[in-house]
């Protein structure tokens, strides 16, 4: 029996497309009812196609869609009890704004005076009593969006989806509709899911924030626990704003970091290396020599309320967010209150992928061979006079049989422009990258499927092509057999 | 001075060019003259023989059944190519878009032949059975219906059709309530173009007819070949009433067009 506080439970969803391409890997989440959950990511991280699969445009190639414990993963939308406000509005051009809304109910054969009522409640809830019988192209944006919500929600559904709805909006129209639509959910006690790349849409409006990225969940949570307690180094760099700087446990609720040390409220092991996230408003200003470290101002930029200041520490890079301004060249200390940093255990980015033997007994990565000696990666083995590669009994090694993978720190890997250079040995895009103080974490797809994360100081731009230069004499192997 | 003239002049040259032509037809159709020449009385003697003789009535009625009925299965087979092309793979959709150009772009007498060979000597289906001519004709104009529905697809915001359906709308209505009202005015328009394309064909119909049946324009070619004048000249009167009749529906299409333009502007004012 399934657990009747979730109204909607998502497991284990995944969707590919027919060009190999995950959309959306292994995605796990239960709604609560009455809950307003935000999926939030940038774009292309697979929160819309998510929620197309909520609403039954898109079929999920593996998982189930559980509805109130019953799947309904293969039901056509039109059979769903949930309705969708979709991102363009997408109202019926040909039809009044009554029509327009009164279309699902027709659609269920609800008698003709029901369905005059129930619009009429329903243009008052959004606030465009009297718009009966004018036409949709008669309206501005935001009338158009509150009839597209209006006509969603006459149906009574016990989901409403919400595509980016107010993406298309002004600044200031956005904020009201904002406030409106949180009140709207307060009022109705429908379940609203949420699709927005915009984090402040999300911290605003959610009861919980389902943080995306590249068809993956990165976190789920309240927006106090994403903003103050982010899981990894996405989540702390998409959030708000952020310096993330890799560093070590140096003893109990100690840290060392971007050249200092510093004492922390999370209990983690000493030695475990970390990623440690600071929040630019957490940084306090101090006299040299005072604070953990110090550094000098190379700029200063006026934000209205705040002073954004850079200064660079060593190699580090640090952003505080001050009301107080400083004088670019000023020799400044630094100082971060424990509770004020935020540890994270560093993720494991050893890339790890599978590299073929050919025919002539060598190994190779993207049909292009890596000078390496065989015969020491794997125990017993020799050549023979053929250069064939014998095992620890004196058989030919079959290289169909044997599978050997590859491990190499991201910061091994060199990136270059120069695609054609021979020791290239694949070709990727950037689809990532996030700043750690004093070198950007770049992630790349290659069209092997295989991504690949590397380390470099320098900064790359998102969709740049580059060619990949993985030295042999980095690489550790191992083989499976 | 002089340049100003001929600048005027030219527009005038050309339009006399472009009519002259069917307004001494249209002149001539209201004479008793048998050959253009000199003119002795006016009569409306050609009409009578128009509407009076019943090979010429039988001929233009057919011509006009034909017309309908081809430009009617064509924007059916043509409104269906292009919703199922438009709501195809990529691939799919651009292949199907090549496919229909080449019969817009081939010459009619290739069309006309090749699918006389393949009806009427492959399949064995007789001429006299209306349904080569019929068919032909569906062929010739459904690629036009198809190009002429395919913007309106194309302007219409896609998410339209999956709006019908969350509504709880069946396919089959989200199609007709939601997706063929905003594709109307494409099928409209190529229907009226079926109409004409089929109107228009001589080089189709002299291959797929039935011996006994005439289009308006295999009529005129046999008829202007042979010696009978009352037939002939009653041929300038029905010339001069197709061209009084498309002169009417153009001037109707350019009235209703300038009329919702001004709806539209006064929508706009009204925002």
């Amino acid at each position: 029996m399934a657990n009747s506080e979730n109204i909607i439970e998502l497991k284990h969803i995944s969707r590919t497309f027919e060009d190999g391409f995950a959309a959306v890997s292994d995605f796990n989440l239960e709604v609560k009812r009455g809950e307003f959950v935000t999926f939030l990511g940038p774009s292309g991280c697979g929160k819309t196609t998510t929620l197309r699969m909520i609403a039954g445009f898109d079929m999920p190639t593996e998982g189930d869609i559980l509805l109130d414990g019953k799947d309904i993963s293969k039901l056509p939308p039109n059979e769903r009890p949930i309705n969708t406000v979709f991102q363009r509005y997408a109202l019926f051009p040909h039809m009044n704004i009554y029509d327009n809304i009164a279309f699902g109910l027709k659609q269920k054969k609800t008698p003709k005076e029901e369905i005059r009522k129930k619009v009429k409640k329903v243009l008052e809830l959004v606030d465009l009593e009297g718009f009966e019988k004018r036409s949709v192209s008669t309206l501005s944006g935001g009338q158009q969006q509150r009839v597209a919500i209006a006509r969603a929600l006459v149906n009574e559904p016990e989901i409403l989806l919400l595509d980016e709805p107010l993406g298309a909006l002004d600044l200031k129209m956005r904020k009201e509709m904002q406030i409106e639509l949180k009140a709207m959910h307060d009022e109705l006690g429908i379940t609203f899911i949420y699709v927005t790349h915009d984090q402040e849409e999300a911290l605003t409006m959610s009861d919980k924030i389902v943080v995306m990225s590249e068809g993956r969940i990165q976190q789920i949570g309240t927006p106090e626990d994403i903003y103050n307690e982010p899981q990894n180094a996405f989540v702390a760099d998409f959030i708000g704003e952020s310096n993330i700087f890799n560093g070590i446990m140096t003893g109990a609720l100690e840290a060392r970091f971007a050249g200092g040390h510093f004492k922390c409220v999370d209990d983690v092991a000493e030695g475990t290396q970390i990623t440690a996230v600071v929040r630019p408003e957490d940084i306090e200003i101090v006299k040299p020599g005072e604070g953990q470290i110090r550094g000098r101002v190379i700029s200063v930029i006026f934000k209205g309320i705040h002073y954004e200041i850079t200064v660079q520490s060593g190699r580090y890079e640090v952003v505080i967010q001050s009301t107080k301004s400083a004088k670019v060249g000023d020799e400044v200390g630094m100082k971060v209150e424990p509770d004020g940093i935020h540890i994270m255990i560093a993720e494991d980015h050893t890339n790890i992928f599978p590299v073929d033997m050919n025919r002539s007994h060598r190994l190779e990565f993207n049909g292009k061979e890596l000078w390496t000696s065989l015969t020491q990666i794997i125990k017993g083995s020799r050549r023979n006079e053929n250069g064939e590669l014998l095992d620890e009994n004196g058989e030919v090694i079959d290289p169909e049989k044997i599978h050997i993978s590859a491990a190499i720190e991201p910061q091994d890997i060199q990136m270059t422009d120069d695609i054609d250079d021979e020791k290239v040995l694949v070709e990727g895009t950037i689809s990532n990258l996030i700043y750690k103080g004093d070198h950007y974490s770049y992630v790349l797809n290659t069209d092997l499927g295989q991504d690949f994360i590397v380390d470099d100081e320098y900064l790359w731009n998102m969709g740049d092509r580059v060619g990949l230069i993985l030295p042999a004499d980095k690489m550790r192997f191992s083989v499976k057999k | 001075m002089t340049k100003k003239l001929i600048r005027g002049l030219i527009p005038v040259i050309a339009l006399i060019f472009l009519y002259a032509p069917i307004l001494i037809l249209a002149v001539y159709s209201f004479t008793d003259a048998t050959q253009i020449g000199a003119i002795r009385g006016f009569t409306l003697k050609n009409y009578v023989t128009l509407f009076t003789t019943e090979e010429l009535r039988n001929m233009i009625l057919g011509t006009i059944l034909l017309a309908l009925a081809s430009a009617l299965l064509a924007t059916l087979f043509g409104t269906l190519g292009a919703i199922g092309a438009f709501y195809s793979r990529k691939r799919v959709s651009s292949a199907v878009s090549t496919v229909n150009q080449i019969p817009v772009i081939n010459a009619d007498v290739v069309t006309g032949f090749s699918l006389c060979i393949l009806l009427v000597v492959v399949l064995g289906i007789s001429k006299d059975t209306y349904l080569p001519l019929l068919f032909g004709h569906v062929t010739l104009s459904a690629p036009f219906v198809y190009l002429s529905v395919m913007p309106k697809l194309k302007q219409m915001d896609s998410s339209l059709y999956e709006a019908a359906l969350d509504l709880g709308a069946t396919p089959a209505s989200a199609l007709f309530r939601v997706v063929i009202p905003q594709i109307f005015s494409g099928m409209v328009s190529g229907f009226s173009l079926a109409v004409t394309l089929s109107l228009d064909d001589y080089f189709i119909a002299t291959y797929t007819k039935p011996a006994t049946f005439d289009t308006i324009s295999t009529y005129v070619v046999n008829a202007t070949k042979g010696s009978q004048t009352a037939i002939k000249t009653a041929l300038w009167a029905l010339s001069t009433l197709i061209f009084v009749i498309v002169i009417l529906i153009v001037l109707g299409l350019n009235l209703r067009a300038r009329r919702a333009d001004r709806s539209d502007l006064r929508k706009e004012a009204g925002r």
